[in-house]
This record gives structure tokens, C-alpha cells and sequence, in this order.
């Protein structure tokens, strides 16, 4: 379904993605964990073909994002509805508009029908009523959660979720765990999910992938990984301050 | 003993020149680098704003246009404007008026002010003054708008919705900058030659009918229009730069504030280059 081969990515002389490479198959809850700033964001990006490689391919349903051209990229990506990190609503739209945006601008729905799905969508996040809001009048909790039902609306094959619960209160956290892992069960959707919090990880993963200078070096079921001997994911899963990630150098460089 | 250290002293000495002459050749090697550097930049640039300008242009037929948000530029751009540009260009005709008065009082020619005024105010100052405005007051806010979106990740995630960032948010800032600073310009026109008309009258005593015959007289089509001719490349000028530098902002809030300066600048600087060089094209075409 998604196949990455060898993707490699650097911004100046920092090497981001080093011969990356991972297969998510139809379906599947693929999590993918890993420090701070070690690409992850990066990596989706490149799924989606927002940014190009270095080298390397990216294959989505048998086609490489990184060489389409534009109107057949722009294809592929209607199969997506992607989260990202900061929520990155536009601000100058309302949340219905927000929300709606795909399908008022990709599909022959009416407005209403548009309004019913608007509607829907925020329902499933826990948010109802706002749609007149602007986003700088959100929570940053509530932001994360609308661009969740923007990301969900279009009814999109693959759903790509950069940190869902950061910055949601868990209680709100755990009822996005569960629409993902609803999603994944109901429709059968192919999620990525970036996320930091091994609680959820665990909960909503089919499979869990760890990504560590720019390469995958650990891909396994929740529990393979929970018993790993790589001492890596090991030191990253538990949350040890100690440990060979943090031995090769100072913490805090 | 004294012989070996003033030796070993020089010798000290030739090494340290040798070092600094080294450091010196190496940065002074360096310069080619830095200077290529920002040449390739700066090629980087004018050809990056060519590329935004074709995408534009390209854009701009090809497929149905977004009419709500031109419609909303057009009016963001255009009658917000309105104001600023009517006080700016008033002030100016009559600025003008007087400045001329000084000269013209002394050839006892008060009667060509009226003249005077129509054509610098039509032939220059109204097209320039109001792309200068217009590219404080759009531009930047344009720039500032696009960048914002460019570091919160709105632009990925319109991308992301398989939407054209060119198409959805340049386009309408174009057209809307095209259409609506000529229009501005008609206005700054009227309202630059009716500060002349104040003055005239009321300060120097020329007659009202002597003042509108004296100005718009020697008007003649073609004063009028190569300044609006002007004026449309400056709008297009302020989109293509503001669109540009909001479009390609990195770096925060701090990058942001570096574009919107930059925009303001360059656009500037390119007003002024564009008009010198329409303004000679149409001195030799028309030979006049
Ligand atoms: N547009 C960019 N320009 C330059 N460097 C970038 C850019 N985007 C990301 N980077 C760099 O790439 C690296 C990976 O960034 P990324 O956002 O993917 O991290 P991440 O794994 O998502 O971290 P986090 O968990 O904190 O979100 C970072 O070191 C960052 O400095
Ligand atoms: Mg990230």
C-alpha cells in the first residue's frame, strides 16, 4: 500500500531521512515513534509528496509520489487526509469552512449535504456548535481535534496523524485513540500515526516502527516491541533519562 | 644568546605573517564563493518570482477562478485603499501647485500651473505615488499574511487538501492587484489635479474656467494612458513580489517580519526601475 525505499532528505548539511525505508500495508495502524526533531514530521511529508526527496521513492498504490506529475499528485492526495502537528488551520476560514475545505472545493456536494458532513465530522471529535468560530477563538486542544475532523471529512483511504493527542486533555486523548482505532476497524482505513505517548501507541497500533538517525531501525507488533532486546527502542520505550541514545552524546546537545 | 631569541622572534614573526597571510588567502579565496553565492541567489530570486509570475499567469485562465476571494481582494485591495490614496494624491496636487507657483510667479506664468499639474500628476506621480502606497500597504500586508500561513503549515495543508497554494491565494491577489490599482490611479489622478485646482484658485487667483481649460487642454489620451499602462505592471510587480517573499518566508515570526520588510523594499525598488524603463520605452516610441 505504502512502500518507502531508500528515501533520503537533508536541509543544508543536516541529514534528516538516511536510506529510510518502511511498508505499510493496507489497513494498518502503522505508529512511528522516535525522538524529537529525528524527522518524523519529515517523513509524512514526504509521504503525502508535500516535499521532495533527495533520493529515494515513495509508492503509494503503486505510484511514486515523489515523480508524479501535478494534476495525478494532487489525485493521490484526495486518497489522504493528513493531521498535522500544529493543526495549521486556516485562520482566515471559519471551522465549517476549515473542516468542509476538500469537499467544497473537490466535490459536486451541495451545501448542505457539505454542512450535514461538517457537522459529522465535528461530532466525532467531541466539538459541536462551533462552526462559525474562527480558529483563534479555539483551544489549542480544540485546534488539534478540529483539524482531526478536517483530516477525516473527505472519507480519505489513508489518515495520517502527526501527534493526535499532544496537547489534548487525556480523557479527550483517549476518545481519539478510540475514533482511530474505530476508523481502522469500521472502514478498514490505513492510518500513520505519529505520536510520542506510548500509552496510546500501544493501544491503537497494529504495528509500531521506531525511526533513529534517519533510518527505521526496529518495525514490530506492540508487544515485539514492548519485549525488544534492541537497547534503542528499549531506552526510547520505557523513557529512560539513561541509556545508549543518550551515552553516544550529551542529552541536551 | 640575544641574536637567538631576536631569530627565533622572526621566526615566530613569519609564522604568525604566514598564518594571517593564510587566513587572509583563504577568506580572501572565499570571496568568489560569497559573491557567486549571492549571485546565484539573486538569480535564485528574479528566477523564482518569473516562475510564480508564469504559474500566475498560467492559473489565471486556466480553470474556473475562485470569484468569492478575488471579489473579497478587490475590495480588500481596492476600496480599503481608497482613502490613503485620495489624501496622499490631494496633498500632492497641491504640494505641486504651490512648488511650481514659486518658479512660475516669477515668469508671471501662473496659468501653466494648471498644466503642469495635470501632466506630472497623470504622466507620473499618480501611477508611482499610488503603487508606492498601494505596495506599503498591500504588499506587506500580503506578505505578512502568506508567511504566516508558510511557517504555521497552512501552505502544506492546503497542498496536503490538494489545493493549489498559486492558484487559491496568489491568483486572486493578482487580479485583484492588476484591476484595482489602475482604477486607484484614475482616482489619484482626479483628485491630484483637483488639489491643483484648490490651490490655483483659491491661493493664486487663477480663474476656475482658466484652470480647467489650462488643465486638461494639453491632456491628452496618451498621458493618461501610458500612466495606467504603468500603473497595471506595477500592480503586477507588488503581487508577483509579495507573493513571492510571503510564499517562500521561512523562520518564524522573525522570518515573517525579514519578508515583509524585504517585500516592501524590493517591490519598491522595482517600481522605480519599471517606471524609468517605461518611461523611456514610451519616450522613444512616441518620440515625445
Ligand atoms: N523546512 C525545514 N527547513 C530546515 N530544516 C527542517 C525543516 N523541517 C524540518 N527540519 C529539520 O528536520 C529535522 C526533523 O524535523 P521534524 O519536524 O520531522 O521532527 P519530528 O521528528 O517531527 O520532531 P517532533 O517530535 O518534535 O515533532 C529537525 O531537526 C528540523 O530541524
Ligand atoms: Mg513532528
Amino acid at each position: 500500500m505504502i512502500e518507502i525505499i531508500n528515501l533520503c532528505k537533508s536541509f543544508e548539511d543536516h541529514l534528516v531521512l538516511d536510506n529510510l525505508n518502511l511498508n505499510i500495508q493496507k489497513g494498518e495502524t502503522m505508529v512511528i515513534i522516535g525522538r524529537s526533531g529525528c524527522g518524523k514530521s519529515v517523513m509524512l511529508k514526504h509521504i503525502i509528496g508535500i516535499m521532495k526527496p533527495d533520493s529515494g521513492q515513495v509508492f503509494v498504490d503503486g505510484l511514486d509520489m515523489t515523480r508524479l506529475n501535478y494534476k495525478e499528485l494532487n489525485d493521490s492526495r484526495m486518497k489522504f487526509g493528513m493531521l498535522f502537528q500544529g493543526a495549521a488551520l486556516f485562520d482566515s476560514l471559519s471551522i465549517g469552512e476549515n473542516v468542509g475545505f476538500a469537499l467544497y472545493e473537490h466535490t459536486n456536494l451541495s451545501r448542505s449535504q457539505i454542512g450535514k458532513r461538517i457537522k459529522e465530522c465535528l461530532e466525532h471529535v467531541g466539538l459541536s456548535g462551533i462552526e462559525n468560530l474562527k480558529p483563534a477563538e479555539l483551544s489549542g486542544g480544540m485546534r488539534k481535534r478540529v483539524g482531526l475532523a478536517r483530516a477525516i471529512a473527505v472519507n480519505p483511504e489513508i489518515i495520517m496523524y502527526d501527534e493526535p493527542t499532544t496537547g489534548v486533555d487525556p480523557i479527550m486523548g483517549d476518545a481519539v485513540n478510540e475514533l482511530i482505532v474505530e476508523l481502522h476497524d469500521k472502514l478498514n482505513i490505513t492510518s500513520i500515526a505519529v505520536t510520542h505517548d506510548m500509552i496510546s501507541a500501544y493501544k491503537i497500533a497494529d504495528r509500531i516502527a521506531m525511526l533513529y538517525e534517519g533510518k527505521i531501525i526496529e518495525v514490530g507488533t506492540p508487544d515485539e516491541i514492548k519485549n525488544t532486546k534492541n537497547p534503542i527502542v528499549k531506552q526510547f520505550t520505557t523513557g529512560a533519562a539513561t541509556g545508549p541514545i543518550t551515552d553516544k552524546k550529551n542529552l541536551l546537545d | 644568546m640575544n641574536l637567538l631569541l631576536n631569530k627565533n622572534n622572526s621566526a615566530n614573526n613569519g609564522e604568525e605573517d604566514l598564518r594571517l597571510f593564510g587566513e587572509t588567502f583563504r577568506e580572501v579565496r572565499g570571496w568568489p564563493k560569497a559573491i557567486g553565492g549571492k549571485f546565484i541567489s539573486g538569480v535564485g530570486y528574479i528566477g523564482g518570482s518569473c516562475i510564480l509570475l508564469a504559474q500566475t499567469v498560467f492559473w489565471s485562465f486556466a480553470g474556473p477562478l475562485k470569484r468569492r476571494h478575488t471579489l473579497d481582494q478587490m475590495s480588500k485591495i481596492g476600496v480599503n485603499s481608497l482613502p490613503i490614496v485620495l489624501m496622499i494624491s490631494l496633498f500632492t496636487g497641491m504640494v505641486l501647485a504651490l512648488q511650481s507657483a514659486y518658479q512660475m510667479q516669477k515668469m508671471s506664468a501662473e496659468m501653466y500651473i494648471a498644466s503642469l499639474v495635470s501632466l506630472s500628476i497623470t504622466r507620473e506621480l499618480g501611477p508611482v505615488l499610488t503603487a508606492l502606497i498601494i505596495a506599503g500597504r498591500v504588499g506587506a500586508s500580503i506578505t505578512a499574511e502568506l508567511g504566516t500561513m508558510k511557517v504555521t503549515e497552512q501552505i502544506d495543508a492546503l497542498e496536503a487538501l490538494a489545493t493549489n497554494p498559486v492558484r487559491y491565494l496568489v491568483v486572486p491577489r493578482f487580479l485583484a492587484l492588476t484591476f484595482m490599482l489602475p482604477l486607484l490611479t484614475i482616482y489619484a489622478d482626479i483628485t491630484g489635479i483637483f488639489g491643483g485646482y484648490v490651490v490655483g484658485v483659491f491661493k493664486l487667483g487663477i480663474s476656475s474656467n482658466m484652470y480647467w481649460r489650462m488643465a486638461y487642454d494639453p491632456l491628452i489620451f496618451k498621458d493618461i494612458f501610458t500612466g495606467l499602462i504603468k500603473s497595471f505592471a506595477f500592480g503586477m510587480i507588488i503581487a508577483v513580489v509579495a507573493c513571492f517573499q510571503g510564499l517562500n518566508t521561512e523562520g518564524g515570526a522573525e522570518g515573517v517580519g525579514r519578508a515583509t520588510t524585504l517585500a516592501v523594499v524590493v517591490s519598491f525598488i522595482m517600481i522605480i526601475a519599471a517606471d524609468c524603463f517605461f518611461t523611456a520605452l514610451f519616450y522613444f516610441v512616441y518620440t515625445v
